[in-house]
């Protein structure tokens, strides 16, 4: 899964106390989102990324499907729509090519972005448009309570697997990248801080970027699959279940069989698609 | 582009009047008998400087589009009748979320695949209740590729003016024949630019609603930072759960719409004055059934036509109108009666309403509405040697 054996010096300063209200649509708030659901540590990772960027929210435009982290966009203060189940991608490709100037960040779920989403999930990191995705991965829909998506582990438990799910799950990144995504990383909502750094990296990189970010549910994945408490969920399978890339690098391959990578995955560089319909209206008008 | 004449395909005169009405995106998926309209959008766009997409389906291209609208752009997508029950689901976003844009169905023979090649008249209903929910529909049945031309750019000017989807339904008959075309002066046929807020983005509410028009929308990235969804919302644009507001927007979004039929429906109408039998056809049908009016009428017969270019919202009133002096009204059309539902109901019976109803995939033939109206019994898929202008049924 590893294709870059080391972790990439991050030029990035941290700012204390940050003030996240310049991004937030207060009067929106509180959130939807249940206590220990870890949507919340996603969205500020990301705010203090974009904060470090120093993008101005009139220039940024944020896109979702439907389900829990496809309410995101209601919550910032940028230029947001919030479409339809899976369909974020082909979306927010109307928002970019029509305006390239724009910034485009897609948040989205695990069944949003791989099972009803998938084509255009595929198509987009194809296509190689510069925006970043963000895959909040946390193995079930919870907005309808608690059904098994595409990345649910084999065996685990859901309302639409009850005695145990008997189907392979896709790898976010594994897919990413084969359909030609130029960035691929994973986060945890545990790892707050790496996150911040691997989305700094992917909002900056120039094409489609995919962020997977393990994320929990406790409300339903967690009280399906005998997690005690949401820190326990957490550590379990995104502290203990994750090493990060520098890791990996050090380690023998056998110790790390079963361990899912984090940090950046995957590097290409390759012409952005607005910059290559740009050369070919270039060519079309001088001829 | 300066006035010119051009000999044309349908589907081509349709791209030709979308760059008239200044659109400058789209995004498809190819899909027989509609093919040529996205690929006349590939060869022309990038000669303006337009923005042209194939998208890795028919869902992706009605959703690409949607997202360039709310860019600032001017959009359309094309398909057929496959692809326009795919886009169904974002048909009803775009009515919800009040985008502007342009879809264009080329009707061909189904149900499901059908028979890709052949014309028909099936998606009328469709076209009204594709979606789910009651949601407003425009929708535009141009009969010739002239007026397929012209109804293009009104198609684009009444989306910007009630900030609605509207639809150009025509079939693979129009889609495929040749015509020649006159293509105007630019300024010659009015144009209607996408109005922009003039308040101060602070003060921006996308969906405030004054004196029965809603707020204009302002495009992504212009300092108008707001949001859209599918979900029942406010002013703001934000979700909401009021009850009576959820009504209220609901009833808004059909009558913003049903109240300015005035505006939006445009009929053709000959020799109604005195008709005793009115053909009442769009599209394609409306070909034969002009033909057969006239013809009949050169005979001594009292015929007439009501022609419309609007088949949503229904032209109603016009129906009405001709069922307090016609004895019966015809209805030719490509399908099995849907729109001569739509009929009877206005004539609500004042007189007789007939129907021709024709799905093998051969357009109405001109005789066979010419014995309609004698009288003399239709089978719909014979076409009849001769006309007897005596005969009385």
């Amino acid at each position: 899964m590893t294709t870059e054996a080391t972790a990439r010096t991050v030029p990035y300063k941290e700012k204390k106390p940050f003030d996240y209200d310049p991004y937030l649509r207060q009067g929106k708030l509180p959130h939807i989102w249940c206590a220990g659901c870890g949507h919340g540590i996603v969205l500020k990772s990301l705010l203090r990324a974009i904060d470090a960027l120093g993008w101005k929210n009139d220039d940024i435009s944020m896109v979702s499907g439907i389900g829990c982290s496809s309410r995101t966009p209601g919550y910032v203060d940028f230029n947001t729509m919030h479409t339809l189940h899976g369909r974020a991608f082909a979306f927010a490709t109307g928002v970019k090519f029509a305006n390239p100037k724009l910034n485009v960040i897609v948040t989205t779920g695990d069944g949003d972005a791989l099972a009803i989403g998938g084509n255009h999930f595929i198509h987009a990191a194809r296509r190689n448009m510069d925006m970043t995705i963000l895959v909040y991965n946390n193995y079930i829909y919870g907005m309808t309570s608690g059904q098994g998506s595409p990345t649910m582990p084999e065996g685990a438990v859901s309302t639409t697997s009850r005695f145990g799910s008997i189907e392979p799950p896709f790898d976010t990144c594994e897919l990413a990248k084969t359909a030609g995504a130029t960035f691929v990383a994973r986060g945890t909502a545990f790892h707050a801080q790496e996150l911040e750094k691997t989305l700094y990296e992917a909002l900056k990189h120039k094409g489609t970027s995919v962020v997977d970010i393990l994320d929990s549910c406790p409300t339903y994945y967690g009280r399906f699959n005998k997690h005690k408490n949401v820190s326990e969920m957490m550590k379990s399978i995104e502290k203990d279940g994750t090493i990060s890339v520098a890791q990996a690098a050090k380690l023998p391959p056998e110790k790390t069989e079963g361990k899912i990578v984090r940090g950046i995955l995957h590097r290409a560089e390759r012409l952005e698609y607005c910059d290559g319909y740009q050369n070919l209206l270039d060519r079309v008008q001088n001829k | 582009m300066s006035k010119k004449k051009i000999f044309v395909q349908g589907n081509e005169a349709c791209i030709q009047g979308a760059l008239y009405a200044g659109c400058r995106f789209y995004a498809g998926y190819p899909i027989t008998p509609s093919t040529e309209v996205m690929e006349q959008m590939a060869a022309n766009l990038p000669k303006v400087g337009g923005k042209f997409i194939q998208m890795e389906d028919e869902i992706g291209s009605i959703a690409a589009i949607v997202g360039a609208v709310a860019a600032g752009e001017k959009a359309m997508t094309g398909t057929s009748g496959p692809g326009f029950s795919l886009k169904q689901e974002i048909m009803g976003y775009a009515a919800m979320a009040e985008i502007p844009m342009v879809v264009v169905n080329v009707m061909r023979a189904g149900p499901s695949t059908g028979y890709p090649t052949g014309p028909s008249q099936a998606d009328v209903m469709q076209a009204k209740w594709g979606s789910h929910g009651d949601s407003p529909s425009v929708v535009l049945v141009p009969s010739s590729v002239q007026e397929l031309f012209y109804e293009t750019i009104r198609a684009f000017n009444l989306a910007e003016k009630y900030r609605t989807p509207v639809v150009i339904l025509f079939d693979e008959v129009i889609g495929h024949m040749r015509e020649a075309i006159t293509i105007p002066e630019p300024g010659e046929v009015e144009v209607i630019e996408r109005a922009k807020p003039d308040c101060a983005p602070e003060d921006y509410k996308p969906y405030e609603v004054k004196d029965g028009k809603v707020a204009p929308l302002a495009a992504f990235g212009t300092g108008y930072r707001y949001h859209i969804t599918g979900l029942y919302h406010a002013e703001d644009g934000f979700p909401t759960a009021d009850q009576q507001y959820i009504h209220d927007t609901n009833m808004r979004l059909v009558n913003k719409i049903e109240d300015n039929k005035a505006d939006i429906c445009e009929n053709e109408e000959l020799f109604l004055e005195d008709a005793e039998t009115v053909v009442f056809a769009y599209g394609v049908s409306a070909k034969s059934a002009k033909f057969a009016v006239k013809e009949l009428r050169a005979a001594g017969i009292k015929a007439g036509l009501l022609r419309p270019k609007t088949i949503w919202p229904f032209p109603s009133d016009a129906v009405e109108k001709i069922s307090k002096t016609a004895k019966k009204i015809i209805v030719p059309e490509m399908n099995l009666g849907q729109i001569h539902g739509e009929v009877e109901r206005y004539a609500a019976g004042r007189c007789e309403v007939q129907g021709i109803f024709r799905v093998d995939t051969e357009p109405i033939h001109p005789k066979q509405i010419m014995n309609a109206v004698l009288g003399v019994p239709v089978e719909p898929t014979v076409i009849p040697d001769v006309v007897d202008f005596t005969a009385r049924g």
